[in-house]
């Protein structure tokens, strides 16, 4: 399919508005000197995927990235960043890390991984096009699923007993 | 008509300007209850002159002031965060009346995940009110902002888990599903079906929870710390005047009747009521239950006296939370059970 073709359907072009519109936030995520304008970028960001997600018709997942990732996480980043320090106006801090390198490899290596994997699993499988129902996504999960399901909730609860482990002062210390 | 209600965009922009006007209409109606109710509880009259007859254009005159005042920014402040703070904050709650049904038919959009929507966009208040705090460039404003986020983060679990019990109790999460399952009869007397609402259903404790979340989420009193008067001025909202104050004090009072309408639909029928046929009568009696629960609240605002933080984050995380745990195993396992 040429590029001609492929823009002029409507679902190609709203992927596109999203598409730059993350992009740009992202990019602006890391480059920001100011890190609650990071922390507000990545909403922007967040709010992208739900909406790639809502393209698709995974209603309920892109729902839980709202609640979750925006509604919960990076809620938690800016009480954290406000509590500690709360720069006002221009952050005259550095931001800036020396294993910054490191760090793009990694990210570059990441994406690679996901991007290949995705694009081998699903190749050119059609999207369905009608919404996922949850009550399908709950058969998947506490059926076929259920056994990798249980074992990342036991990996949560394991993050959470660490953290109350590092936050918590004993009495005799 | 027809055509109207064919063309996609014709349709989309309708409901946007429905959902745009009964939400500032009910809002306006919240804030002249505030006003008139707040002083009879004070043995006051209240608004009396404006509009002729029980000053009930008292809160358009209010906006009109608020409208002709000067909008300022500070100096110091965070512009495009300054500015955009309202927005989101009002943003979230339009939002959530997408999925409130007035009646089978009369809803802007059922969706299948319903609850499960205006949960997640209701979310996006915080952001708003954090942005506001931090932008302001002011003390008080920062610690305003830093206990709404304290306060949102440890009620919205119990929320959320008073909402699952209902859910588990209905089998969905769809809203209109939600209200048609309170409208099947619940149980037989001889050959008559009775039909009982979910707060009468065993969700009882779940209602209470959600009562007491939803005041905290939005810092009504006895929660009202983020904008405690005798210490933060007036909190995350300090800096603000104007058109910019405006739409703060109007997402508050849209938010008194976005949650109490959700609190209506989900505990106590929504539109549903036995006898009176839903199609016709749904919006006049889920507005009835709105306005009682509305009534509640207000009630509250004049009666209590404001909690101290530690005593709020105590009673979430400590009592609410694992009632709300509680309430969840036993109502999961009555659903197994029967």
């Amino acid at each position: 399919m040429s590029f001609g073709d492929w823009i002029t359907e409507a679902q190609n072009i709203v992927f596109l508005v999203f598409a730059i519109a993350m992009l740009f936030a992202s990019v602006v995520v890391v480059t920001s000197r100011n890190v609650v304008h990071a922390a507000l970028m990545l909403v922007v960001a967040l709010g992208g995927s739900a909406a790639l997600f809502l393209m698709l018709g995974a209603e309920f997942v892109a729902w839980v990235v709202v609640l979750v990732y925006i509604g919960a996480v990076v809620v938690l980043f800016l009480f954290g960043i406000m509590i500690t320090r709360a720069p006002t106006g221009r952050d005259t801090a550095r931001l800036d890390h020396e294993r910054r390198w490191p760090a793009l490899l990694i990210a570059v290596a990441t994406f690679a991984t996901i991007a290949t994997t995705t694009t081998l699993a699903f190749e050119d499988t059609e999207v369905a096009g009608e919404v996922v129902r949850t009550a399908q996504i709950g058969d998947l999960l506490f059926n076929r699923f259920v056994i990798p399901f249980e074992a990342v909730s036991f990996v949560l609860l394991a993050a959470l007993i660490g953290g109350i482990v590092l936050a918590r002062k004993d009495a005799d210390e | 008509m027809n055509v109207l209600f064919d063309n996609f965009w014709a349709l989309l922009g309708i409901k946007l300007l429905l959902i745009v006007l009964v939400v500032m209409t009910t809002a306006l109606v919240v804030i002249y209850a505030e006003l008139k109710l707040g002083a009879h509880f004070q043995h006051r009259i209240g608004p009396y002159f404006a509009g002729g007859r029980w000053g009930w254009a008292q809160p358009l005159a209010d906006a009109l002031k608020f409208l002709q005042k000067e909008d300022i920014i500070p100096a110091a402040a965070d512009r495009v965060v300054f500015k955009a703070a309202p927005m989101v904050s009002l943003m979230a709650y339009f939002a959530v009346v997408v999925i409130i049904p007035f009646s089978p038919r009369l809803v802007v959009q059922d969706l299948d995940v319903g609850i499960f929507y205006a949960l997640a966009a209701g979310s996006l208040g915080t952001l708003g009110v954090l942005m506001a705090g931090w932008s302001s460039a002011n003390k008080y404003s920062l610690m305003g902002g830093l206990r709404a986020a304290a306060q949102l983060i440890a009620y919205e679990l119990p929320l959320v888990l008073a909402v699952v019990g209902v859910v588990i109790q209905a089998g969905t999460m769809s809203m209109v599903g939600i209200v048609e399952a309170q409208a099947e009869p619940a149980f037989h007397l001889g050959s008559v079906g009775i039909p009982l609402p979910f707060v009468l259903q065993g969700q009882l404790i779940g209602f209470i929870i959600f009562m007491i979340a939803m005041l905290a989420e939005l810092s009504r009193t006895p929660f009202d710390l983020p904008m405690a008067e005798s210490e933060l001025v007036m909190g995350y909202l300090t800096e603000y005047s104007g058109l910019r104050f405006t739409m703060f004090f109007l997402a508050e009072y849209a938010g008194i009747f976005v949650m109490s309408a959700l609190v209506s639909t989900l505990f106590l029928g929504g539109y549903f009521l036995p006898g009176l046929p839903s199609n016709v009568f749904g919006p006049v009696i889920l507005m009835g239950k709105t306005s009682v629960i509305i009534f509640l609240i207000i009630w509250f605002r004049w009666t209590w006296p404001r909690v101290r933080e530690d005593q709020l984050q105590g009673f979430a995380w400590r009592w609410l939370v694992p009632l709300a745990l509680a309430n969840l195993a036993v109502t999961a396992t009555l659903k197994v059970v029967f």
